[in-house]
C-alpha cells in the first residue's frame, strides 16, 4: 500500500487524498460523506444497477454513480447538489411505487436503508395512483432464509454473494422488466453454509431470518461486539439482545477474519446464551448435598483447599473460556504438579466461502483452542482425567465433564467445579461456583491464526454468577498472591506481563479488530 | 414492398445491389458478382492500413449510435497480446427497423466478407454474428452461406491462402431487444442474460470473454468491402448535406405509407423526398402528420420538420431528433399518437432488462400512466407526471433504453398535446386498450 | 402444468455430439448455454426445470442460473404451448397497420380464449410479440418457426388451416 500512487480530490468540499482505482463512494466515507446506495457493498463485486449512488462532479455533464466511478486528480465532487439530489430522491420514488407499506410488520423496519434514505431524501409522498401493488407470495429459499418479493428493490446483492462470494449460483434474478424478481430453481435450496449472510446484505425486508422473523423490534435491541465461539474461526459479531436475553447474532465487520460475513452454524449458535438451568449461587458440599452460600464462604473455602493441598493438580478447562481465564487457574496451580487440559469437538472437514481467503467453519469447533494451547493446556483430556485419581486438587472450568463418572472425579481429593450448568458429574464435587457465560463478561479469545480478540458483555449473568477471572483473582487474593481485578482489561495485563506471546497487548490496542500474538500461528 | 423489385430512380444503389437476386447467396454467385475481391486485398495489405481506409471513408456506424467505424477499430490494442474478437450485431429489434434482415437473406456473402475484413483489420481470430432468434430465414440463409465460404477456403485457419486464421460463427438469440446493446450482445454471448454493462471498461479493453472486442451493425459492415474495392474517397465523396455523414444508407420505411420497404439514399437525402416520392406518399384520402425517422428510439417530428429534414446524422439533430437505426416509422392523421405513445412504452417496458430503477419501474409506470389517459381518466398534471419521470429516466442509466423510452414521451407530449388534452378533457372517446404491461 | 411423460435426455447422442461441437467456438461452456436451450426446446418444445437441470450438469452450471437465463428470453417458453405458436406484431409500425386485428382473427380462428392460453384441441398458442424486423411487411406473424409476411385479418383463417 505504501508506494500505491495517492489522488487528491474533493468531497463536499473536503479534501482526501486515496489511492488510485479507488471508487468516489469509497473516498467518501474518508471525507465523512455517506454517499447513498444500495446494490453496492464492500464484500461484493460493483453492479451499478440501483442509480442511488448518483452524483455530480464538476465538469462531467451527466451525473455518475459514485460505485464506481474512480477517483482522479484533482476532482470536485457534489453529493447534495440539487440535480444530484432531486435524481435519487426520484430513484426512491421509483423503488417505492411497487414496494408495499410493510413497515408495521416488517422486520428490517429500524434498520431498513430503504425507510433511512427516504427520510433522509426521499418525496413525503408518492405520485404514483396507478394499479395496485404486486401481490407475489412470501417463498421459503431454505434453510432460514424468507423472501419477500413484494419488498425487493432488485440490488441484487444476494445474486452476486451466492455466485461470486459463495461460488454456488443458486439465486438468480428472474424475468426482465418490473416483473423481475430473486429466484431459484425448484430443486435448489439455500442450504449452503454461508447463505444466510443474504440477509443481512439485504438492504431492506425482503430477505428475512425465519429464525429472526417477528421475534423483536430493531430499535429494541442492544448491540454489543462479541466473538463466534463455534469454531475456531473467531468471526467477529454482534449480539443483539432485548431485555437481556439473545435475539439474533449479525456478523461485525472485520477485514482480518470474516470480512462482512458469518456462517449460518455460527448464526444459530445464540440459544445456549440464554440457558434458564442455571447455577445461581455458590454451592458447597455438605455431606451428601450442595448447599448454597456466599461468595465470601466461599471463595475462602476454594482458598482454604488451595493453600491445604500439594502435589499433584488437574485443570479440565473448556476451550471456549477466555484466556483471563485460562491464565489465572493456570496460575492458581503454580504450586503443584499440574495437568493442564482441554478437549475440543473436532468434526470431519471444514466449509469455507471460497470468496474470502483465509475463512471458512473449521472442524475445530470452540473458540480458543490457540489460547488454551498458547497458555500451557494441553488437548488430552484422557490422560487428564487418569491424572484425577491421585491429585489433591482438581479444578474445572466450564467443561461439562461428559463421559467422566462422580467416582472418578472423586478420586481426587478435592475439586473445585467452576460452570454455568450443573452436570450430574459435578454434584460431587466439594464447591460449585456459578460463571458467566461468554456473553455475560468481558474477555479475549484467540483464533486459529493467532489473533487476539476482544468480546463484549452483552447480557447480565443470571443470579450470583460472576466471570471466571473475578473468582479466580479473588481466590488468588485470599491466597496472599495478588490484588482484586475489577475489570477483565486487569487480568489481561497480568497475563500479558507474565505471558510472552501476550506481550505488548492490552486492550487498549487490540481495539475491536485484535492484532496476532508474537508467534503468528499456534 | 418485397424483393426482387426495381429500385426507384432516386436510389443510390450499393448495399442493395442484389437484392431479390437468389444466386447471390452462394459463394460461386458472389464471386460472379465481384465478391471477395475486397478481402482478398485487405489480406494484402497489413491491418493498420485497412483501418486508415475505412476511417478516411467517414463510415459511421449503422446500428444507431453513428460513431466513427474506423475510429472504433482503432481502438483496439494495436499490440496483440490476447485473442481478439469482433461481434457482428444482426440483432434488429428496433421498431420501424428492417435492413439487416434484407442484408442478410439477399446478400449473407456481403455480410461475411465484411466481417472478415474488419475482423482482419482488428486482429481478430473470431467473429461472433449475433443474430436475433426470431430471424429464422437470415439464420439459415447465413449459415449456409457460412458453410459455403468455408468449404471454399473463404475462412478458417488459412483464410483464402493468406496463412491468417478467421473464424466465423452464428449465435443465436432468443428474443431481447436489449441484447442490440453492445455490452448486453456480449454478455447474451457468453451464455448471461442480456444485461448491458457499466462502462468503463470499455469493449475494446474488455469485451467479451473479458478479451478486446469491436462490436459492428451488420450494414455498417456490409459497407466495408464496397469502400475497399471502390476506395474511401469514393465512399466520402457520396454526400449530399454534411460532409461528417458520407455513404449510402438503407432507410426502412414502414406505418401509413404507399410502399414501404427498404431504400437506399445516399446521406443527406431530404425525408420528404423519400416519403413522398420514393414510398409514393401517403394512402388514399389521408394526410402526413408525423414520422419518426431513426428507429422508435429518437424524438417523433411533426408534419413540417418531417419535410424539411435531411437524412444524415447531422440533419437529423438539426431537426432536433437523430438518424438512428434509419427506421422510417410514418403516421398519417388516422394515427392516435397518444395510444402510439403507450404501445412504444410498452414496448420498452416490456424489453426493459430490469437493472436500473428508473428503467425497470418507469417504463412500467409511464405505460400505466397513459393507459389510464387513453381510458378516459386523465388529469392535467399527469402530463407534468409523465415528462418528470422522463426527465429522470434520461442520461442517468448504464444504457440508453430508458433514455428511448423518456424520449418518445417528452418529443410526442412536446409535438402532439392537444391529442393527450383530448383524452384528459373527455373530448376524444377512450381507446380501448388491448393487454396490459407483461 | 405438469410432465406427465417421464423426461428424457436431451444431451445424448447427436444432440451431444452437437452441442460438443457448438462448444468449441467459444473458450468458456457457458457461452454455449443459448445454444444448448434452443436444442431443448427443439426436442421437447419448452424448456422445463428438469432440462434446466440437465443443461446444468453438462455444462457445469447450476439450474438456478439456467432459469434466470430462460426467463430473461422470451422465445425458450417456460411451459408447453400448443403445436403451433404463433407470433403476432403488435409494435408501432404494425400496430398502425392493423396488427391487433390480426391478433383478434387468430384468436378467433384458433379458438383460443385469451393470449398465451393454448387452444382447446393443443393446437395453437397465440401471443402478442414485440417488433420482429419485419416492419415494411406487415404484419408480420411468426408460426413456429416461420415468418409469415403481410398478414391480414383475411389471411388468417387460410393459416390456420394450413397449420391445423
Amino acid at each position: 500500500m505504501a508506494d500505491q500512487k495517492l489522488v487528491t480530490l474533493s468531497i463536499e468540499g473536503v479534501e482526501v487524498s486515496v489511492p488510485k482505482g479507488t471508487m468516489i463512494l469509497e473516498a467518501a466515507k474518508q471525507a465523512g460523506v455517506l454517499i447513498p446506495h444500495y446494490c453496492y457493498h464492500p464484500g461484493l463485486p460493483i453492479a451499478g444497477v440501483c442509480r442511488m449512488c448518483l452524483i455530480e462532479i464538476e465538469g462531467t455533464p451527466k451525473l455518475q454513480i459514485g460505485c464506481a466511478t474512480e477517483v482522479a486528480q484533482g476532482q470536485v465532487v457534489k453529493v447534495f447538489g440539487d440535480e444530484a439530489l432531486k435524481a435519487r430522491e426520484s430513484v426512491l420514488e421509483f423503488l417505492l411505487i411497487h414496494h408495499p407499506l410493510d413497515c408495521p410488520i416488517c422486520d428490517q423496519a429500524g434498520e431498513c436503508e430503504l425507510q433511512n434514505y427516504v427520510f433522509q431524501e426521499g418525496r413525503s409522498n408518492t405520485r404514483y395512483a396507478e394499479y395496485a401493488k404486486r401481490f407475489s407470495p412470501v417463498e421459503d429459499f431454505g434453510a432460514d432464509v424468507l423472501y419477500v418479493p413484494n419488498r425487493c428493490i432488485l440490488c441484487t446483492r444476494c445474486v452476486r454473494f451466492m455466485e461470486h462470494v459463495a461460488d454456488e449460483p443458486v439465486l438468480n434474478v428472474s424475468e426482465r422488466g418490473d416483473r423481475a424478481f430473486i429466484g431459484i430453481h425448484p430443486d435448489a435450496t439455500l442450504d449452503h453454509e454461508w447463505a444466510g449472510n443474504v440477509v443481512d446484505l439485504c438492504p431492506v425486508g425482503s430477505l428475512i431470518s425465519k429464525d429472526f422473523l417477528h421475534k423483536a423490534r430493531a430499535w429494541e435491541l442492544d448491540r454489543t461486539p462479541s466473538v463466534c465461539t463455534g469454531c475456531s474461526q473467531g468471526c467477529n459479531i454482534n449480539l443483539d439482545t432485548r431485555s437481556d436475553i439473545v435475539v439474533r447474532i449479525r456478523p461485525r465487520p472485520n477485514p482480518e477474519v470474516n470480512r462482512h460475513f458469518i456462517c449460518d452454524t455460527g448464526r444459530m449458535h445464540y440459544r445456549w446464551m440464554n440457558r434458564g438451568d442455571r447455577i445461581e449461587a455458590p454451592l458447597i458440599l455438605r455431606g451428601e448435598e450442595l448447599q448454597a452460600t456466599d461468595w465470601d464462604h466461599a471463595l475462602s473455602e476454594v482458598a482454604r483447599l488451595v493453600s491445604g493441598s500439594s502435589g499433584r493438580a488437574v485443570v479440565l478447562i473448556s476451550p471456549n473460556a477466555s484466556n483471563e481465564a485460562m491464565f489465572l487457574a493456570k496460575r492458581l496451580v503454580a504450586q503443584f504438579t499440574a495437568t493442564l487440559a482441554f478437549r475440543v469437538e473436532r468434526v470431519d472437514g471444514e466449509i469455507p466461502l471460497s470468496g474470502v481467503p483465509g475463512l471458512a467453519l473449521r472442524a475445530e469447533r470452540a473458540a480458543n483452542v490457540a489460547g488454551a494451547t498458547a497458555l500451557g493446556y494441553r488437548d488430552d483430556f484422557a490422560a487428564a482425567v487418569r491424572a484425577i485419581e491421585g491429585a489433591s486438587l482438581v479444578i474445572v472450568v466450564a467443561d461439562d465433564l461428559e463421559g467422566v463418572s462422580r467416582e472418578a472425579l472423586q478420586k481426587a481429593v478435592n475439586t473445585v467445579y467452576l460452570g454455568t450448568v450443573l452436570p450430574d458429574t459435578a454434584r460431587g464435587a466439594t464447591l460449585v461456583l456459578p460463571v458467566a457465560n461468554t456473553a455475560e463478561e468481558d474477555g479475549t479469545l484467540v483464533n486459529r491464526d493467532g489473533r487476539v480478540q476482544r468480546y463484549l458483555q452483552a447480557k447480565s449473568a443470571p443470579g450470583m454468577a460472576r466471570p471466571a477471572w473475578w473468582i479466580l483473582g479473588e481466590v488468588l487474593k485470599e491466597l496472599g498472591r495478588g490484588e482484586s481485578l475489577f475489570s477483565a482489561d486487569e487480568a489481561f495485563a497480568l497475563m500479558a506481563e507474565a505471558e510472552g506471546q501476550f506481550r505488548g497487548l492490552s486492550y487498549a490496542n487490540l481495539g475491536m479488530h485484535g492484532s496476532t500474538m508474537s508467534e503468528a500461528r499456534v | 414492398m418485397g424483393y426482387p423489385h426495381k429500385p426507384h430512380d432516386k436510389e443510390t444503389v450499393i448495399l442493395s445491389e442484389y437484392f431479390g437476386d437468389a444466386e447471390a447467396r452462394s459463394y460461386a454467385g458472389w464471386v460472379k458478382r465481384g465478391g471477395y475481391k475486397a478481402l482478398k486485398a485487405s489480406l494484402e495489405m497489413q491491418p493498420a492500413e485497412v483501418i486508415e481506409i475505412v476511417k478516411s471513408s467517414g463510415l459511421r456506424g449503422r446500428g444507431g449510435a453513428g460513431f466513427p467505424t474506423g475510429v472504433k477499430w482503432s481502438f483496439m490494442p494495436k499490440e496483440k497480446s490476447k485473442p481478439h474478437y469482433l461481434c457482428c450485431n444482426a440483432d434488429e429489434a428496433e421498431p420501424g427497423t428492417f435492413k439487416d434482415r434484407e442484408i442478410m437473406r439477399w446478400t449473407p456473402h456481403a455480410l461475411i466478407e465484411g466481417c472478415a475484413i474488419a475482423q482482419y483489420a482488428i486482429q481478430a481470430e473470431i467473429t461472433y454474428i449475433y443474430i436475433r432468434g426470431e430471424f429464422t430465414e437470415p439464420l439459415r440463409i447465413m449459415q449456409a452461406a457460412l458453410d459455403d465460404a468455408y468449404g471454399n477456403g473463404v475462412l478458417g485457419d488459412d483464410a483464402m491462402g493468406s496463412g491468417r486464421r478467421l473464424d466465423m460463427y452464428i449465435h443465436r438469440g432468443a428474443g431481447a431487444y436489449i441484447c442490440g446493446e453492445e455490452t448486453a450482445l456480449m454478455n447474451s454471448i457468453e451464455g448471461q442474460r442480456g444485461n448491458p454493462r457499466i462502462r468503463p471498461p470499455f469493449p475494446a479493453a474488455s469485451g467479451v470473454f473479458g478479451m478486446p472486442t469491436t462490436i459492428n451493425n451488420v450494414e455498417t459492415l456490409a459497407a466495408v468491402p464496397h469502400i475497399i474495392n471502390r476506395g474511401p474517397e469514393w465512399y466520402k465523396g457520396l454526400s449530399l448535406n454534411n460532409e461528417k455523414s458520407s455513404g449510402t444508407k438503407l432507410f426502412s420505411v414502414a406505418g401509413h405509407i404507399q410502399r414501404p420497404g427498404n431504400y437506399e439514399v445516399t446521406m443527406g437525402f431530404p425525408l420528404g423526398e423519400l416519403i413522398n416520392d420514393l414510398c409514393g406518399g401517403m394512402r388514399q384520402g389521408r394526410t402526413l402528420k408525423a414520422c419518426i425517422p431513426g428507429g422508435s428510439s429518437v424524438p417523433i417530428l411533426n408534419r413540417e420538420e418531417t419535410e424539411s429534414c435531411l437524412l444524415d446524422y447531422e440533419g437529423c439533430v438539426e431537426m432536433g431528433t437523430m438518424l438512428g437505426s434509419g427506421g422510417v416509422i410514418v403516421f398519417d392523421d388516422s394515427a392516435d399518437m397518444v395510444y402510439q405513445t403507450m404501445r412504444l412504452a410498452r414496448f420498452y417496458a416490456h424489453e426493459s432488462c430490469a437493472q436500473c430503477t428508473q428503467c425497470r419501474e418507469g417504463t412500467g409506470w409511464t405505460v400505466r400512466i397513459l393507459e389510464r389517459i387513453l381510458a378516459g381518466q386523465g388529469e392535467q398534471k399527469d402530463l407534468d407526471l409523465l415528462l418528470d419521470l422522463a426527465d429522470q429516466m434520461t442520461g442517468k442509466t448504464i444504457c440508453v433504453l430508458s433514455d428511448s423510452c423518456a424520449a418518445v414521451v417528452i418529443s410526442t407530449i412536446k409535438r402532439f398535446r392537444n391529442e393527450f388534452e383530448a383524452y384528459i378533457a373527455g373530448t376524444r372517446e377512450p381507446a380501448v386498450v388491448a393487454v396490459g404491461v407483461g | 402444468m405438469e410432465q406427465t411423460t417421464p423426461y428424457s435426455q436431451v444431451f445424448v447422442g447427436d444432440n451431444r455430439k452437437r452441442l460438443d461441437e457448438v462448444l468449441t467456438r467459444y473458450p468458456a461452456k457457458r457461452a454455449g448455454l443459448l445454444a444448448a436451450l434452443w436444442m431443448v426446446q427443439e426436442q421437447h418444445g419448452w424448456v422445463s426445470d428438469e432440462a434446466m437441470a440437465e443443461t446444468a450438469s453438462v455444462l457445469g452450471l447450476t439450474p438456478s442460473y439456467i432459469k434466470g437465463v430462460v426467463t430473461f428470453y422470451t422465445m425458450y417458453h417456460q411451459h408447453p404451448v400448443g403445436k403451433t405458436f404463433v407470433q403476432v406484431c403488435t409494435t408501432t409500425p404494425c400496430n398502425i397497420c392493423g396488427a391487433e386485428e390480426v391478433v383478434e382473427a387468430f384468436l378467433e380462428h384458433t379458438g383460443c380464449d385469451d393470449l398465451g392460453a393454448t387452444s382447446p384441441d393443443g393446437k395453437f398458442t397465440v401471443i402478442e410479440v414485440e417488433c420482429l424486423g419485419a416492419c415494411g411487411f406487415a404484419t408480420p406473424v411468426m408460426m413456429n418457426e416461420d415468418v409469415i409476411e403481410n398478414v391480414t385479418p383475411e389471411k388468417v383463417p387460410d393459416l390456420v388451416k394450413q397449420y391445423s
